[in-house]
């Protein structure tokens, strides 16, 4: 369905996204992760036609679409900020581009009335957007972007300004309007909890490249690299030297695990030891107590020597602890 | 409960003010309102009603008198709605290139379009006079390539001059109202219709216009507000030809001595401004819950498309030859000498010369009823002095008063403004008709002026007395600050730039105020404006070259004056 091929684009001189590729699939749900600035946003608005790339396609069953303009392009698009029109009240901004297909004011009423049900918004029709909450702003812009039927649906931070709670809900929601219509959607935010709640396979954005792509747990257990493992937080990132096939040497010890068959002895390595306790591991890490904070179901403990593990009861500070975890070699 | 609220109201109010002013706080509102209130009502309020009460009477309304009124504001209005709709087809274009457009020179280019709107009307009378009029440099560069013995071009006395004066006098407000809507119109409001389906002609239809209508009506009533009040512009280009309200008003009272007459137009017209000011309050009122600004996102870009360059292009010349040909024809003009003086026979020497300088501070006819134009520029001084004064006097405590309103405030506070919508002609007369007897007295015309620039120096003084926090006056009484050091080391500070910016209005408003003046100075007193005025109505080159040399001076105060306002600005302080 949808295809990017090398796509780039820069932005004051700066290279922004340097070769994108990647494609989505009928039905599929795929989400773009990456910190702010990273040209997420820029990416969703090449995709819509808002911007056009420097260099690389952008296809859909394999006819480019750098000739189609914008609003010939059937791709929805919901933002961060709602941005529904303050001049329109609910039923009309839902109506906007029903009415750009010049369809008949029946089909239109029903197809209106259709799609607020489907957000949970029956009897909002007349009510101003300027009157309602953030979470029902957000479901308008949904509601707007279901209407004309799009071929694709696209998301930019579109849950980023509400709190906690709502967001949860309105996430699970989303998750389920997708999988019953079945529309091929694009998410992007920076948020990994979303991300991995959403998405059937998730893209990792950085320095203008995807770094790692792949379903939500395979991209959770096996990260691959520094960055990866950094950006969504697994645990302690520290580097080593390989001593021999098995053992990496660091300064909390020495480790054995296996580790590429592409490094040689004397070679610098980078590790991520989980901070979750795990029976019967061969590695381990010490150290004295230095903090303990409370995370609801277990305590995070920091260790003198700057890593840190989770575990059930608290230690006291000062104590000295032997912790067993999983230790991955990232390369 | 309704007790424990206002005993806790009470303490509270009293703390403050005790931190404020040395004042006890009983004493404070209606001492800080006193003498605004005292100024009004004498000089605005009680002219304003015998200004009802000359119109009212049987006497006055005549079936003659009723329909010359009729045919004026006839004519003030026909002015006008051509003025504004000439003013909307150019500020529309230049907010759009403003607000959606980079390219070199753009700030330039703003803030050069920006400064007609404070120009004084006769410097700017002298600049299309000195580009376009008999005079001027376009005509007598034909009449010279070409051996023409008259003049080619008609422009001074036509009502094409007047409505080119007010296209170049207004069109700021449309570029700075609209391309302020524009500018902070979400960007993406435009993208999601755009992804929805709507091509870019109809995103400007469904999306773009409906968002701006509210601004567009706002600047259109704005600039028909001032078109129909206009005054030195009529006078000055339009004519003997061309009378509306406020000429009308202006001839009737000086040139017939019909008081009776010039009170009724006067009326008419102050009915109307204040029919159009409650229709623009309510606009503006209107158009600030439509448009909420979203988010800072730039829409700002670089022209892309060849049919962009030439928008662009085309309008960003257009905009320098109405804007700044004018304020550059001037001061060249008023240094080159192109024609004959008066009286002058045989070959005149054409080229650069300093002569017209030279010539304001010298008395050339030798008449004991002539007055150099020295004198008038000593005479400007004094009164823009005595209005600075004045207006901070006055204006300071209705600003502090207003600035932490209550309810006295919000009933006065409209009140304050009140003057604003009266046009300075109108105040002249409401002068003459209630004052007739002390008009030999010179410091009247500061006092119109001070009425005038009122409003302004309030408006200006208020937000930057609101924008100090009393957390600010209480932390440094906390930390010992006497009320005095409290005032000296926290108010100043803050409120130094606000007075210099007020003080700077009410200098350049005083120094090129002209309808008001014209109807109130004393023939041997006469200001700057007043002199440009009569050298412009006499004959012969020298007269002509003054005019111009005078009018330079005066806008390059009012320049300069300008300047200071725009640098003081508080960030965020209103737009106009």
């Amino acid at each position: 369905m949808l295809e990017l091929s090398n796509v780039s684009k820069t932005y004051d001189g700066q290279p922004l996204l340097r070769g994108i590729s990647f494609t989505v699939d009928k039905a599929e749900t795929i989400c773009l992760l990456g910190a702010s600035g990273s040209g997420k946003s820029t990416l969703l608005r090449m995709i819509a036609g808002l911007e056009s790339p420097d260099a690389g396609g952008i296809l859909w069953d394999g006819n480019d679409l750098a000739s189609v303009p914008p609003h010939l392009r059937d791709f929805g698009l919901v933002f961060q900020d709602y941005a529904l029109f303050p001049h329109l009240n609910v039923f009309d901004n839902v109506a906007f581009g029903l009415k750009m297909q010049n369809q008949s004011k029946e089909k239109i009423n029903s197809r209106v009335a259709e799609v607020l049900e489907i957000v949970n918004l029956g009897e909002f029709e007349n009510r101003k957007v300027t009157d309602l909450s953030g979470g029902e702003q957000q479901r308008v812009a949904l509601a707007r972007a279901l209407a004309p039927r799009p071929r694709l649906l696209m998301f930019d931070e579109p849950l980023g300004a509400l709190d906690r709670a709502l967001r949860e809900d309105l996430l699970n929601e989303l998750r389920g309007i997708l999988r019953r219509t079945g529309i091929p959607a694009i998410y992007v935010t920076h948020d990994q909890e979303e991300a991995f709640t959403i998405a059937d396979r998730v893209l990792l954005l950085h320095d203008g490249l995807i770094v790692r792509e792949g379903s939500p747990a395979d991209v959770w257990a096996n990260p691959e690299s520094v960055w990866v493992a950094e950006f969504l937080g697994l645990g302690n990132v520290f580097e080593g030297l390989k001593v021999e096939s098995l053992k990496v040497k660091t300064k909390f010890g020495v480790f054995a695990m296996k580790c590429g068959h592409k490094h040689q002895a004397g070679e610098k390595v980078h590790l991520l030891a989980r901070p979750l306790a795990v029976e019967k591991e061969a590695n381990m890490i010490r150290g004295r107590v230095r903090d303990v904070t409370f995370q609801s179901d277990r305590f995070k403990v920091t260790l003198d020597n700057g890593l840190f593990v989770y575990l059930d009861e608290a230690p006291k500070i000062g104590q000295k602890i032997e912790v067993e975890v999983k230790i991955e070699c990232l390369g | 409960m309704n007790s424990m609220i206002s005993h806790h109201d009470g303490t509270k109010t009293q703390r403050r003010s005790n931190l404020r002013a040395l004042v006890p706080s009983w004493l404070n509102r209606p001492l800080l309102w006193f003498f605004p209130l005292s100024f009004l009502l004498v000089l605005f309020f009680y002219p304003f009603f015998r200004i009802l009460a000359y119109s009212f009477n049987v006497s006055t309304l005549t079936t003659d008198n009723l329909n010359f009124a009729i045919s004026v504001l006839f004519f003030t209005f026909y002015q006008a709605v051509l003025s504004t709709l000439l003013t909307l087809l150019i500020g529309l274009p230049s907010a759009y290139l403003f607000a959606r457009f980079d390219f070199p020179g753009k700030s330039l280019l703003r803030a050069l379009t920006a400064v007609p709107f404070m120009l004084p009307t006769v410097v700017v009378a002298a600049g299309f006079s000195a580009l376009l009029g008999a005079r001027g440099w376009i005509n007598l560069t034909l009449m010279n390539s070409f051996g023409l013995s008259a003049p080619p071009i008609q422009f001074v006395g036509t009502l094409g001059a007047i409505l080119l004066a007010h296209v170049f006098y207004n069109t700021t407000i449309v570029t700075r109202v609209v391309g302020n809507a524009l500018y902070h119109l979400d960007p993406k409001l435009e993208q999601a219709a755009r992804s929805l389906g709507a091509s870019s002609r109809r995103v400007w239809w469904n999306v773009t216009l409906p968002l701006l209508r509210p601004s567009i009506l706002a600047a259109s009533l704005l600039v028909f507000l001032f078109d129909f009040t206009s005054f030195g512009v009529i006078l000055l280009l339009g004519g003997p030809r061309f009378s509306t309200l406020e000429v009308a008003i202006y001839t009737q009272a000086l040139q017939f001595l019909n008081l009776p007459l010039a009170a009724l137009l006067a009326f008419i017209q102050l009915f109307c401004t204040l029919v159009f000011s409650i229709l623009y309050t309510r606009v503006v009122e209107r158009s600030a819950v439509q448009t909420a600004p979203r988010s800072a996102e730039s829409n700002v870009r670089k022209a892309k498309t060849p049919n962009e360059k030439f928008f662009i292009i085309a309008l960003c010349l257009l905009l320098f030859a109405l804007f700044i040909l004018p304020m550059f024809a001037l001061p060249l003009r008023s240094v080159s000498r192109l024609d004959a003086d008066r009286a002058q026979l045989g070959p005149i020497q054409t080229g650069l010369t300093m002569d017209y300088y030279s010539a304001l501070f010298v008395n050339v006819r030798g008449s004991i009823f002539y007055v150099p134009p020295f004198d008038a520029a000593l005479n400007s001084l004094l009164y823009a002095s005595a209005t600075i004064v004045l207006s901070l006097l006055l204006g300071f405590p209705a600003a502090s008063a207003l600035a932490r309103p209550g309810r006295l405030e919000k009933i006065l506070d409209p009140i304050l403004i009140l003057p604003l919508g009266a046009s300075a002609v109108t105040l002249g007369l409401g002068f003459i008709i209630s004052f007739g007897r002390l008009l030999t007295v010179p410091w009247l015309v500061p006092l119109a002026h001070t009425l005038v620039a009122l409003p302004f120096v309030i408006r200006t003084l208020q937000p930057a007395l609101a924008s100090i926090p009393d957390r600010l006056r209480q932390a440094a009484a906390s930390l010992g600050a006497s009320p005095f050091r409290v005032w000296r080391n926290v108010d100043w500070p803050i409120l130094r730039r606000a007075t210099l910016s007020a003080a700077t209005f009410a200098f350049t408003i005083s120094l090129g105020e002209f309808g008001a003046t014209s109807l109130l100075t004393r023939p041997d007193d006469p200001t700057i404006p007043i002199a440009i005025y009569r050298f412009l109505s006499q004959p012969g080159g020298l007269n002509y070259g003054q005019a111009m040399a005078m009018a330079t001076i005066l806008m390059a105060l009012t320049t300069a004056g300008i300047f200071v306002i725009e640098k003081m600005r508080l960030p965020g302080a209103g737009e106009f």
